[in-house]
């Protein structure tokens, strides 16, 4: 068992120089001119170098949309940490093994309902 | 050593003859048993992540070729048809192009961010190829907790993506990476979720497992078959996966029409060309798991008698299922923001949630049905 993890420790190390590599070849053989004008930011035709800082910024205002999904998905994907178990546990079968899982299904159901009434899946 | 064996499962056969050739040759130079066991494992270990890491940028190469001829010919067009025979040297002179380009970084980066978000975003994909299972006794490592490796590897892509689009000062690379995030995250879930439905058919997370419980009939006992789960929760999971690698109908973070290029508008050269390569592997990887999850991986006729057969079928299946992604590309329009948000959490999530109780009560009413039958004939 823990040959398997050594070999997953090897493989780590592996993937870890394995996209450095072509960087590092790219390095030498790629030729470097840098120009005032290439290495602005990309826009779309329109010049930001007169513009008023607060344009200039990349900060543009997002939607709270983003962190309403990024809260559920912890909260669905804390689930699925409980439900893996459960799955391969089907030698254990019985009618607890079922209505233990509907039941822990069903409270989520209730969190995904009740954020769905409250319009907070709208994409506004 | 006999010649059948040779033929029928040249890689293990070969594998073997390797190791016990070391073993012997350090045992006659006197080395010390446990010497020779760390040795061994150093050795062949080196040899198999060698020749996973080649394999794996050469397919990715020639499935760049496969997009490229696939989509042309759905859109009435020849593709790429001028380096090599029916364009095939194509892919390497792409590598070359990619190589010997400018790298331009924009001034206001973030520059260590810059830098390191491509090969963040190709180290989990890389490390996904350890656990996949090639043939009958040919995935470098038999994890028993196979399948939530390469799930939690496929969900570190994020960290990647979002680098990208923070690093590049750009409103288009930080919309890009925000919405990358936000898709990955949603789509995750049902993805996750539907995987589900095949453990507990399979009652193992060990993909090796998993593939050995699809035997049935002239192997054909695919999960897929199950009715009337599997095809549901193989068509959930195609869907919830090809939106976790950002592929077309699902590819919004990088909609050229309002977002340039998405996260990566600010990468060029060989950073660019890692971006391109993950993608790729990452297509491979989900097939690849689809294809052991629902298709039965290397199980196949005739496996058992020459298990060089479970090669070519794991990867036929593969490929056949690469082939369906391409096809969406080839035909399907890109969706809207809030259609990919509402069919995420209103349609698959709750589909994904009621499968699963469904597959467990179907289960158990089997198994009590069936103690109760065994039960009236004795």
């Amino acid at each position: 068992m823990l040959e398997r993890y050594a070999l997953i420790g090897l493989f780590a190390f592996a993937a870890i120089t394995f996209p450095i590599l072509p960087l590092v070849l790219a390095f030498l053989f790629r030729p470097k001119k840098p120009t005032r004008l290439k290495q602005s930011t990309y826009e779309c035709g329109i010049e930001i170098q007169n513009e008023a800082p607060e344009a200039q910024s990349i900060w543009v205002q997002f939607r709270v949309q983003y962190y309403i999904y990024a809260i559920l998905f912890v909260v669905f994907d804390i689930e699925v940490v409980f439900v893996y178990p459960w799955a391969v546990a089907t030698n254990q079968m019985s009618l607890f093994w079922l209505l233990e899982m509907a039941v822990f299904i069903l409270i989520l159901v209730g969190a995904l309902a009740y954020a769905w009434r409250k319009n907070l899946l709208e994409w506004v | 050593m006999d010649i059948w064996t040779l033929i029928t499962d040249p890689f293990v056969t070969i594998y073997n003859l390797l190791r016990s050739g070391i073993i012997g040759l350090l045992a006659s130079l006197g080395v010390p048993p446990d010497w020779i066991a760390l040795i061994v494992f150093l050795i062949m270990g080196i040899i198999v992540v060698t020749a996973i890491l080649i394999v794996a940028p050469v397919m990715m190469m020639y499935m760049t070729w496969l997009e490229r001829k696939l989509v042309a010919r759905m859109q009435d067009r020849v593709g790429p048809n001028r380096v090599g025979p029916f364009g095939l040297l194509q892919p390497i002179a792409d590598m070359i192009k990619f190589l010997t380009k400018e790298d331009i970084v924009p001034e206001g980066v973030d520059k260590p961010v810059h830098l390191l978000a491509p090969i963040v975003v190709v180290i989990p994909v890389i490390l996904s190829f350890s656990v996949i299972q090639f043939g009958v006794g040919m995935g470098a490592v038999d994890l028993n907790l196979g399948l939530l490796f390469l799930l939690a590897m496929g969900s570190m892509a994020t960290i990647g993506v979002f680098m990208a689009g923070f690093g590049s000062h750009n409103k288009f690379a930080m919309i890009g990476g925000m919405r990358a995030a936000a898709q990955i995250i949603s789509y995750e879930i049902p993805q996750i979720l539907s995987v589900v439905v095949v453990v507990l058919l399979a009652g193992s997370i060990s993909l090796n497992g998993i593939i050995e419980k699809q035997s049935g009939l002239f192997g054909l006992g695919w999960y897929f078959f199950y009715l009337p789960v599997g095809p549901i929760a193989f068509f959930i999971f195609l869907l919830a996966a090809t939106a976790e690698i950002n592929r077309v109908p699902f590819d919004l973070p990088e909609a050229e029409s309002e977002l340039v290029a998405g996260y990566h508008t600010e990468y060029s050269g060989m950073k660019f060309g890692l971006f391109y390569l993950a993608e790729f592997l990452n297509t491979f990887i989900i097939s690849a798991i689809a294809a052991s999850l629902f298709f039965g991986g290397w199980q196949g006729p005739f496996v058992q008698q020459i298990p060089a057969l479970g090669i070519a079928y794991f990867f036929g299946k593969t490929i056949i299922l690469i082939g369906i992604q391409l096809w969406f590309r080839g035909s399907l329009p890109r969706i809207r923001v809030d259609q990919l948000m509402n069919f995420g959490w209103k349609r698959l999530v709750p589909a994904t949630l009621a499968l699963i109780l469904f597959t467990a009560a179907f289960l158990w009413a089997y198994r009590v049905l069936n103690q109760f039958l065994t039960g009236l004939g004795g």
